[in-house]
């Protein structure tokens, strides 16, 4: 096989042609920070694919992980927007010393390492147990969906250690760095391109490996996969473990550009979104779901800046449409054409199975 | 519908908004001479919408008043109106476009904190204006945000005080969990103890929270003079139904909400909320020529059945407080604008009332009022003018 | 905590599992026997108190007299809008997807935020006030210091009532047989004579008719808006899942156990905090117990 079809080359090559080229070149800075707002839901979705779409484990809790890694980064950047004192929620929510696991955010070097450990590690011991008792479908849907849930309640209601619904917002600064001026804000966006460019590498590299080979058999039949004498659940744990390191870096990488982050970033119907953005590009492509997150996040902006009042018609009707017409996404409509020109079958490699174990 | 409808229906609707939509993406539509834009700042849709909705409505009759009488200096105003979705950073994203792309002049904008602070570091890096017409807990003040409703002292500390003197010293203190029941109550507890009262309780219910039994329970149990609710949104209306079942409605137990107004009543069904009492800046029943005039103008543009609550009235004077800075300032520019807003008065709906020399608030006037069976207010309070004090020591 | 504080507990308790029995009947019918995961049920039930807030007018403009009764009436009609409508999501859209669960679940997600901006549109942003029924307004003394509120009362009443109807409809008649039959195996049930189509639908639209009559009734303690919906969804959802997919007589013992906890731990710990510990609770045993409390043995 060879390491990239012809279509998965085209889009890699279009969207590295947007994002390095025409986006920067075309868009003012208030634009192009909202491709960078895109962009890191196409952190978590390109994680979405390999947990869903090839692992076969539909989460409806990423928030968990984009919001853990947001409010990771947010603590230290509002460690260091707040200088000497406390930070201010902390001040109207009478908490008068600085909780002690927030004092090691005043350095960076350990907020990068947490952002990559704690969400990764949580992931992994949830999955690996619940996997273990060989639950998954609908059922470890539901279970993310009431930890994301459980997430929220506690983030709103201990307002004196995460500053409660409000979020934690107003941050300045990285190491002194400035990051709320335009320039700087272009530097950002660059970073953030090259991460995400090295993330679907990442995944690009799981997928056409071994490895993933066998996820996909587990998707389609666990139990010879479980007889031929693999640790399934240590597999589908490792997909789900890298998803959510993934959605921890979009999270960061949210905080830091948008300048704040709220618990409505965890929560059940961010999470939904989440989903929504890989379905819509193809949960079997990671570049699809790149450009599913842009998508989506261009029509959200456009559509509710042009049709305020109507703009849930259009967004839940694109929905249904997608799920129910194109099951596997853009990605699946290209593939599709692409296969018929030539006169082939689609590939049963990449189909998505008739029936979704539950 | 069968698929196939639905297909070329959705189809159709795609294909429409693309093309709507696509254009001011990238194209920067030229400024007319002759118009001043200023933005509206609401959540359209999400769980706030039922309350700022009706904001968006008062400062647009405002705006259209203020058109029919010709303009800010010569200029017709025209209103962008953005959709905050009930959601913070979505908050910040309008926001950044507002100020960065429609360069609108000034904002008229928020009901939540939450909102309000998520755009506050939005307006002050790009130097923009936000007018803020909802009642909150303060800690608050910055350059670029006037405040147009009560902050907490001069609501909460003037209710309290009003309770403790005519109703019983015994509290039982209620609210929704977050930012601004929260800092109610940081302010009411110091005041109870200060009139010489007792807080017997004090308990948060959960944003959206619908099921209120065990804490009508704790109150039965407390059996308190006083209850002062913060409740919020949607949970307001079963807390009142479920009080008003468990016995305890308006004619029995004294009940003072700061957030519950003529607009909320409307939700709540006005047989519920009878004989409980809230604090305002305003209510629709004040006896004024001004508000006689305004209540009159909603009705005939939104249809009778309209109520006028606290923060439509706040919506409303918010427009005239940035027309007449601007026309003092003879600029729009926001440092002049601010700058000829110290002191600023203004006939309003409520009264006459004026900005701060320099906190950026309102002296407003308390109001304690009673619900009638048709919803609307009698009046049992009136304070003076109250000097807006948005770090209070407690 | 005194005596009178503890029955009126007590009475919370059993008043709060009715309520929840009554949200997550309907699912539990969808979700256990057909295995369809209706992510808009809880608009559904929105759509029941919007029905019930438009009899609620129509009494009041036309027939004043009887607006002592007009729940009744806005409970039927509530339960018949919403099968009908039910019957026709059924058909027009849920249908196609029987194969794809997961994906069903995406889609009736996309449906729920469509039906929340059309209540928007039709009936506004703001809440919609239903009249109580005076009868139903007030508490009864049962002694000097226990108050028990009538409405919860009638909530109590009805939804007995309403599981007895459910139960006689699934196992009492030929419709029910039907239904069971082809829970337990479509196939053979089809091969039997059976319509399963038709089948599906009456069953996808008695769980919407359910969720309407829920709908209705909570307009009583609650509040209606368009996203009214959306607080009674993933309460539905956790008592159905907790108490075991594919029983019904799991889906009561989860209320009563849910419903006991919630009470008991609100009044000990703050609001949020014992919400907190219920879902933990839920986690916890799911993880011990991943069919829920009562699995039943049906076809995969």
């Amino acid at each position: 096989m060879r390491w990239l079809s012809k279509g998965e080359l085209f889009g890699y090559l279009s969207l590295a042609a947007l994002l390095f080229l025409v986006f920067p070149l075309t868009l003012d800075p208030f634009r192009l920070n909202l491709i960078s707002k895109y962009l890191c839901f196409a952190l978590v979705g390109v994680g979405i694919v390999l947990a869903w779409g090839y692992g076969g484990i539909l989460s409806l809790g990423q928030g968990i992980f984009f919001g853990t890694g947001g409010y990771l980064m947010a603590m230290f950047l509002k460690l260091e927007a707040s200088g000497k004192e406390l930070p201010d929620f902390m001040v109207w929510s009478s908490t008068e010393t600085l909780p002690w696991w927030w004092e090691p955010f005043h350095n960076f070097f350990f907020t990068i390492l947490s952002i990559l450990v704690i969400p990764a590690l949580f992931a992994f011991v949830l999955s690996y147990l619940v996997f273990k008792k060989r639950v998954g479908g609908v059922y470890f849907a539901i279970v993310t969906l009431a930890l994301a849930l459980t997430l929220t309640v506690l983030l709103v209601g201990q307002q004196g250690y995460t500053g409660g619904a409000n979020g934690i917002t107003d941050f300045r600064s990285v190491m002194g760095w400035d990051i709320t001026s335009d320039e700087s804000k272009r530097v950002l966006y660059f970073i953030h391109v090259v991460l995400l460019f090295a993330v679907m590498g990442i995944g690009a590299y799981i997928i056409k490996s071994r490895l993933g080979k066998i996820l996909i058999a587990i998707r389609d039949r666990e139990d010879r996969v479980r007889f031929s004498g693999y640790d399934t659940a240590m597999f589908k744990a490792f997909a789900f473990t890298v998803g959510a390191l993934f959605a921890a870096l979009g999270g960061a990488m949210y905080s830091l550009q948008v300048g704040l982050i709220t618990p409505t970033l965890v929560g059940a119907v961010a999470s939904i979104e989440m989903i929504i953005y890989v379905a819509v590009g193809g949960r079997l492509s990671i570049v699809g779901a790149v450009y599913g997150a842009l998508l989506v996040g261009f029509a959200k902006s456009m559509f509710s800046e042009n049709f305020p009042t109507l703009w849930l018609f259009f967004f839940g009707g694109l929905f249904i449409f997608v799920v129910v017409f194109m099951p596997n996404g853009l990605a699946g409509v290209l593939d599709r054409f692409s296969a018929r020109k030539k006169g082939q079958r689609e590939s049963g490699l990449n189909a998505v199975p008739e029936r979704t174990k539950a | 519908m069968s698929a196939s409808d639905r297909r070329s229906f959705i189809k159709a609707g795609a294909a429409l908004g693309a093309s709507a939509a696509v254009g001011p993406w990238f194209i920067k539509d030229a400024r007319a001479a002759d118009v001043i834009k200023v933005g509206q700042l609401h959540s359209l849709t999400g769980t706030i919408a039922l309350a700022e909705a009706a904001i968006v409505d008062a400062e647009k009759m405002a705006i259209d008043e203020i058109n029919a009488a010709g303009g800010v200096m010569g200029r017709k105003i025209e209103s962008i109106v953005e959709d905050g979705a009930s959601d913070w950073p979505t908050f910040a994203e309008k926001a950044k476009k507002l100020l960065q792309r429609d360069k609108v002049a000034a904002v008229f904008g928020c009901y939540t904190s939450a909102s309000r602070k998520s755009v506050l570091p939005v307006f002050e890096q790009n130097n923009g204006l936000l007018y803020y017409p909802t009642y909150y807990e303060g800690q608050e003040q910055s350059k670029n945000v006037i405040y147009t409703a009560q902050e907490a002292t001069q609501s909460v500390i003037a209710a309290i005080e009003w309770l403790a003197k005519n109703k019983g010293k015994t509290f039982f203190l209620v609210g929704s969990d977050y930012i601004y029941p929260r800092t109610c109550n940081k302010i009411a507890k110091p005041t109870i103890a200060r009139v010489g009262g007792k807080t017997l309780g004090e308990e948060y219910a959960p944003l959206g929270h619908t099921e209120f039994s065990s804490i009508i329970n704790k109150i039965k149990a407390a059996k308190p003079d006083c209850i002062y609710s913060t409740v919020v949104g949607g949970s307001n209306v079963a807390f009142f139904k479920q009080l008003v079942a468990a016995g305890l409605s308006g004619d029995k137990q004294t009940l003072l909400s700061t957030v519950v107004s003529e607009n909320e009543i409307d939700g709540i069904g006005k047989e519920n909320a009878a004989g409980y009492y809230a604090c305002m800046g305003y209510f629709q029943s004040q006896k004024n020529p001004a508000n006689e005039k305004f209540v009159k103008a909603i009705k005939a543009k939104y249809g009778q059945d309209r109520v006028v609550g606290d923060p439509m009235e706040c919506g409303y004077t918010a427009v005239y407080f940035w027309k007449n800075a601007v026309e003092k300032a003879k600029s729009f520019e926001v440092a002049k604008v601010v700058a000829a807003s110290s002191e600023l008065p203004l006939d309003a709906p409520e009264g006459n009332i004026k900005l701060h020399k320099s906190n950026h608030h309102t002296w407003k006037h308390a109001r304690i009022g009673r619900a009638r069976p048709d919803g609307q207010f009698d009046i049992v309070h009136e304070s003076p003018l109250i000097e807006p004090n948005p770090f209070p020591k407690l | 905590m005194s005596f009178d504080i503890a029955v009126m507990q007590i009475f919370n308790g059993i008043s709060l599992f009715t309520i929840l029995v009554l949200m997550a009947l309907g699912l539990a019918i969808v979700f256990g026997l057909m295995g369809v995961i209706n992510m808009a049920h809880g608009e559904l039930m929105a759509l029941g108190a919007y029905v019930t807030y438009m009899v609620a007018h129509v009494f009041e403009r036309h027939l004043p007299s009887l607006m002592g009764v007009y729940l009744f009436f806005a409970i039927i009609m509530a339960f018949l809008v919403t099968f009908a409508f039910g019957w026709i999501l059924e058909r027009g859209f849920i249908r196609f997807l029987y194969k794809r669960p997961l994906d069903t679940m995406l889609a009736t997600w996309g449906l729920s935020l469509v039906l929340q901006q059309a209540y928007r549109s039709i009936f506004g942003a703001q809440e919609v006030s239903v009249p109580m029924t005076k009868w139903l307004t007030g508490a009864w003394d049962m002694t000097e210091g226990i108050q028990i509120p009538l409405n919860r009362l009638f909530i109590v009443g009805l939804t007995i009532l309403v599981s007895l109807g459910v139960y006689y409809l699934l196992f009492k008649t030929r419709w029910g047989l039907r239904i069971r039959a082809v829970t337990q195996n479509r196939a053979m049930s089809g091969a039997a004579g059976i319509n399963t189509n038709r089948v599906d639908a009456m069953t996808f639209a008695l769980g919407s008719g359910l969720a309407g009559i829920a709908g209705a009734v909570f307009t009583m303690i609650g509040s209606t808006n368009p996203l009214t919906g959306q607080l009674y969804i993933v309460d539905s959802f956790i008592v159905v899942v907790f108490g075991g997919v594919a029983s019904l007589l799991g889906t009561f013992v989860s209320g009563f156990a849910i419903a006991q906890a919630q009470t008991t731990l609100e009044f000990l710990l703050s609001g949020s905090m014992a919400k907190v510990a219920i879902l933990l609770m839920v986690i916890v045993v799911l993880y011990f117990r991943p069919n829920g409390l009562f699995a039943a043995r049906v076809r995969q």
